[in-house]
């Protein structure tokens, strides 16, 4: 056991572990008929590959991962559509370092910058007021990106703006909320999950109650959890107690940092600045209805959407994927990211094809980054 | 740019604006701290908290704090948090 060596204080793990194999062999789960836990959080999925949970967790647990990587599930259009404001002469465009080298249907952010437009690599929204405080002449975007963990920082920061007055800042909107999709995939009668393992910190904004659904309307369990190796094997055991006695309920793991219902700050902030678009598009899912955010019209003159006259959806959707890509596949848990064909050939984390090799904590990205490792452990 | 990163509140920089100085990883760097105000903001001054994209999201308990930094290293993020922070610095000097 290779992967044992990589925790810290290996006994607790161990005895989480053993705890786990006994109740997974009470419900009678094994490798050819396999318990289905999704981890809905790409950082989960990360922890997950980086430990090697998945190898040390009883071979009747199969972790599906989920679409938690607000990077890989962007959709190339809106790539496209980011680039053209991010090409405007006038325009600074800010974004983290994560979107870069996300593709769109031409180029990336990273070749549009190669190619003369200002883009800027930040680490945080406020970085983009300071940009535009200094630069009043230009015009500065932020590329606002990210589920409900995030959401909070560009919505106080387009009101820190409003109450400044500074013109020339405006968000390029693509936040999205986690409960949309996984209500999706829970919808799809292909998929088969049993339990789910939820996102700690976007749990830590929005709180618990947001899941309810997920085992009231589908009795099916979910158990918030924290990131540490440690956090996410009790998580699992939450989940499959669960199972074992017939309960479906949302458990918090994390109750040290999420708060069960969340953060006030950051929910009045973002029910202030956002609302909820009828529908936006995921790659590899599809247009999901209201899952993603736009600014409201009484900030219209942040929104970069607005400013720009780029909207929702002026970019030809819907853009086909490339060919033999299997992202949607793999996103959706019907494909090990080892069974697409471009895999660690036409698509490596230095040259992604598809948008699971762009970030780390996307599924395909986490499969090459740690097969090595892996298959010597084998 | 998801999980965050642990960082301590030293100074209070500007009540109005919410800011306070934290200290990451031996690095200083202003950061929005409306989440977790509390009043008076002073309060917060020496207290940890996880800190996402520049805004500082929950408090947490220095054992918290260390075991999140461990877990944070070994993924590599720790050090992509602190590289982002480099860069955001770069790009505010950037054909300024
Ligand atoms: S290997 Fe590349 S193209 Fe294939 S599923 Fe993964 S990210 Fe998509």
């Amino acid at each position: 056991m290779r992967y044992m060596e990589e925790f810290r204080d290996p006994k607790p793990a161990k005895a989480v572990l053993a705890k786990i194999a006994a109740v997974v062999d009470e419900i009678g789960a094994t490798a050819e008929k396999p318990l289905h836990i999704m981890e809905i959080c790409g950082g989960h999925t990360h922890a997950i590959f980086r430990y090697g949970l998945d190898k040390l967790t009883h071979p009747g647990i199969e972790f599906i991962h989920g679409p938690g990587c607000p990077v890989c599930v962007l959709p190339r259009a809106r790539v496209d559509e980011c680039i053209a404001i991010a090409e405007r002469p006038e325009v600074i465009f800010t974004t983290f370092g994560d979107a870069m080298r996300v593709p769109g249907t031409q180029k990336s952010l990273i070749q549009a910058k190669a190619e003369g437009a200002d883009i800027r690599m930040v680490y945080s929204p406020l970085d983009a007021l300071e940009l535009a405080r200094r630069n009043p002449e230009r015009e500065v975007v932020f590329f606002g990106l990210g589920f409900e963990t995030t959401t909070p920082s560009t919505a106080l920061s387009i009101q820190a703006a409003a109450r400044e007055g500074l013109a020339n800042f405006s968000v390029f909107c693509n936040h999205i909320t986690v409960p949309p999709p996984i209500r999706a995939l829970l919808s799809d009668p292909d998929m088969v999950l049993d339990g789910f393992v939820g996102p700690g910190h976007v749990s830590m904004v929005i709180g618990i109650h947001p899941y309810d659904f997920i085992a009231e309307d589908f009795g099916k369990p979910i158990v918030v959890a924290g990131f540490e190796p440690l956090d996410l094997l009790q998580s699992v055991l939450m989940v499959v107690e669960q199972i074992r006695d017939g309960r479906a309920e949302v458990e918090n793991q994390y109750a040290r940092v999420v708060p069960e219902h969340g953060n006030p700050v950051s929910i009045a902030a973002i029910a202030d600045v956002y609302e909820m678009r009828p529908s936006f598009e995921w790659r590899g899912l599809g247009e999901i209805d209201e899952s993603g955010l736009r600014i409201r019209a009484a900030y219209r003159g942040y929104d970069a959407e607005a400013k720009f006259g780029i909207g929702y959806g002026a970019a030809a959707r819907v853009v086909e994927e490339p060919e033999g890509c299997a992202c949607g596949q793999v996103m959706t848990g019907r494909l090990k990211p080892t069974g697409c064909p471009h895999f660690g050939k036409g698509c490596t984390p230095g040259m992604p094809l598809g948008a699971l090799m762009v970030s780390s904590e996307g599924a395909c990205a986490a499969y090459y980054q740690y097969g090595g490792a892996r298959a010597a452990a084998e | 740019m998801c999980l965050g990163i642990p960082g301590r509140i030293v100074a209070v920089t500007d009540a109005a604006r919410q800011m306070a100085m934290a200290e990451v990883s031996g690095v200083r760097r202003e950061v929005n701290v409306a989440c977790v105000a509390s009043a008076p903001l002073e309060d917060l001054v020496g207290k940890w908290a996880l800190i996402h994209v520049g805004f500082a999201m929950a408090l947490i308990d220095e054992d918290e704090a260390a075991a999140t930094l461990d877990a944070l290293r070994e993924l590599g993020e720790a050090q992509e948090a602190l590289e982002a922070m480099a860069a955001g610095d770069a790009a505010l000097g950037e054909r300024a």
